[in-house]
């Protein structure tokens, strides 16, 4: 009871000061806290990345496995994604089977890599019908600050671009390099009264009443979408939102996934 | 998602014959269950939803009651007969994720400070499936609850708009879903144009990201239309007794 109400006060703080144009950590309404990416750090794991929005810190690891495809896609790979809230990453978090946020976090996440093609699940086929690549796409949040979102879909895509094909291990030749065509980049906002603002840190991601994640490609297209919250967004407010998304998602992806 | 060698569009028409901007058939029965506060049977095409709605209800555990306002809860949940290939039955990561979002696209219209420490239960049964279930069950249990009584600042509609052949197109089918570009359901709160739910995958442009939009907010005041209608019907006729 005592948390929830200094979280009653702290909402009230964060929203007063959002009204007189200022956020708690002095950022501007449209900046991204700072962001770091580090890749490959995970020797055991195909491909691995570690990303830190400000305080928030996500660790995503692909792994490659041999399996069967399903029968509907016998020519192509699998991709899974799957997200681990961990208890050691919030007090809000506990243990025990996937909670909604994070199947939601997996699926939004998930749905972006899909929808943008970025895998080529065609170069994962070994064998049609009978063996393909199964790719796994682990997220794993380490310390949530908020805007954990953000953080596992860039952490997912860096990964992706470093993932090696484990030919050998399965006595297997070929590409050893996994095909990736495209950078799918999330970027989600929150509305806070009337105002929208990039990449909460996790007072302002309690204060809003409502959030939408924009993810979008190299060229601009959108592919994925997802809100969420306790309230609505009008058509306008959501047209400005995927303007800001695609926008800020063209500086990280420069930023950060530049070297592709 | 993308899938050579099956035509969508054929001289204009779409498979089921319907226009870009066209719905599917819509049926709406509303208090079709007994034993449920409130409940709607809602079709669409060839979905077939099934809403029954419980409260508000002593909340159940305790430790969940909240001293301000009810509880919502919000169980999705596909029959294992409703597709081509059986479902197991129970939950799964997709009616996880779904149950969420619908629950975040009805809650903002009840009036849930009324009934604090209470829950309102509301189960979305799909008996049959055809993409845009989603929708459907959003669509149905939007009208069990009001069937239920509860205070509602106004009804939820939801539709979806995807992408097919190229084309921005209104409440796609499971063909069109299957093989289509990208699919976009969406939830509108009618009287103030409130957007409560909005997803997307595949790919779109922003100008058919905004095309997809209007349509699908157009579509929702359509829907809406009928849903008002379902419930003047069915309440005209217990209190006045046919007055026409």
């Amino acid at each position: 009871m005592g948390i929830e109400v200094m979280e009653d006060i702290r909402k009230d703080y964060v929203y007063d000061l959002i009204e007189s144009g200022k956020r708690v950590d002095g950022r501007g309404f449209r900046d991204y806290r700072e962001i770091s990416v580090e890749r490959d750090i995970i020797i055991k794991a195909e491909g691995s990345a570690l990303v830190r929005l400000g305080d928030t810190s996500v660790l995503v690891g692909v792994k490659l496995d041999i399996g069967e495809p399903f029968s509907d896609t016998p020519n192509k790979g699998v991709l899974m994604t799957n997200t681990e809230l961990r208890p050691g990453a919030s007090p809000d978090f506990e243990t025990g089977p996937p909670n909604e946020n994070s199947v939601e976090l997996a699926r939004v996440v998930d749905r972006g890599i899909r929808g943008s093609e970025a895998i080529d699940l065609e170069k994962l086929c070994i064998e049609e019908g009978e063996k393909v690549w199964m790719t796994f796409i682990d997220i794993h949040a380490l310390d949530n600050d908020g805007n954990l979102m953000d953080a596992a879909a860039l952490g997912a895509i860096a990964s992706l671009l470093n993932t090696r094909i484990p030919n050998e291990r399965y006595g297997l030749t070929g590409e050893d390099t996994l095909s990736i065509r495209d950078t799918p980049v999330a970027v989600t906002m929150v509305k806070i009264g009337e105002n929208i603002l990039v990449d909460p840190n996790l007072h302002e991601e309690n204060a809003a009443t409502s959030r939408l994640t924009v993810i979008s490609n190299a060229d601009g297209t959108v592919s994925g979408m997802q809100k969420s919250g306790r309230e609505g967004l009008k058509e306008e407010e959501i047209v400005e939102m995927v303007e800001i998304g695609i926008e800020k998602a063209g500086e990280i992806r420069e930023k950060y996934l530049g070297d592709k | 998602m993308k899938e050579e060698g099956i035509e969508l569009i054929k001289d204009g028409k779409r498979l089921d014959g319907r226009g870009f901007e066209e719905l599917r058939p819509m049926k709406i029965e509303v208090g079709v269950l007994k034993r449920a506060d409130g409940s709607c049977y809602f079709e669409m095409g060839n979905n077939k939803a099934l809403a029954a709605v419980y409260g508000p209800r002593e909340m159940h555990p305790r430790h969940l009651q909240n001293a301000k306002t009810a509880v919502v809860n919000y169980r999705y949940n596909m029959a294992p007969f409703s597709v081509d290939e059986r479902k197991r039955p129970g939950p799964d990561r997709r009616s996880v994720e779904i149950s969420k979002v619908s629950r975040e696209a009805i809650e903002p219209v009840i009036l849930k400070e009324h009934y604090p420490k209470t829950a309102i239960d509301i189960y979305v049964e799909l008996l049959q499936s055809d993409a845009g279930t989603r929708t459907a069950g959003i669509n149905a249990a939007s009208v069990a609850l009001a069937d239920a009584g509860i205070p509602m600042r106004d009804l939820v509609s939801s539709v979806a708009v995807g992408k097919i052949e190229g084309e921005v197109v209104l409440d796609l089918n499971a063909a069109e879903d299957n093989h289509g570009d990208a699919d976009m359901p969406l939830a509108m709160v009618t009287r103030t144009g409130t957007i409560t739910m909005l997803q997307m995958d595949g790919r779109l442009t922003k100008d058919e990201f905004e095309r997809g939009l209007k349509l699908a907010t157009n579509a929702c005041r359509e829907i809406y239309e009928l849903q008002r209608t379902a419930l003047i019907e069915k309440y005209s006729e217990s209190i006045g007794g046919g007055e026409e």
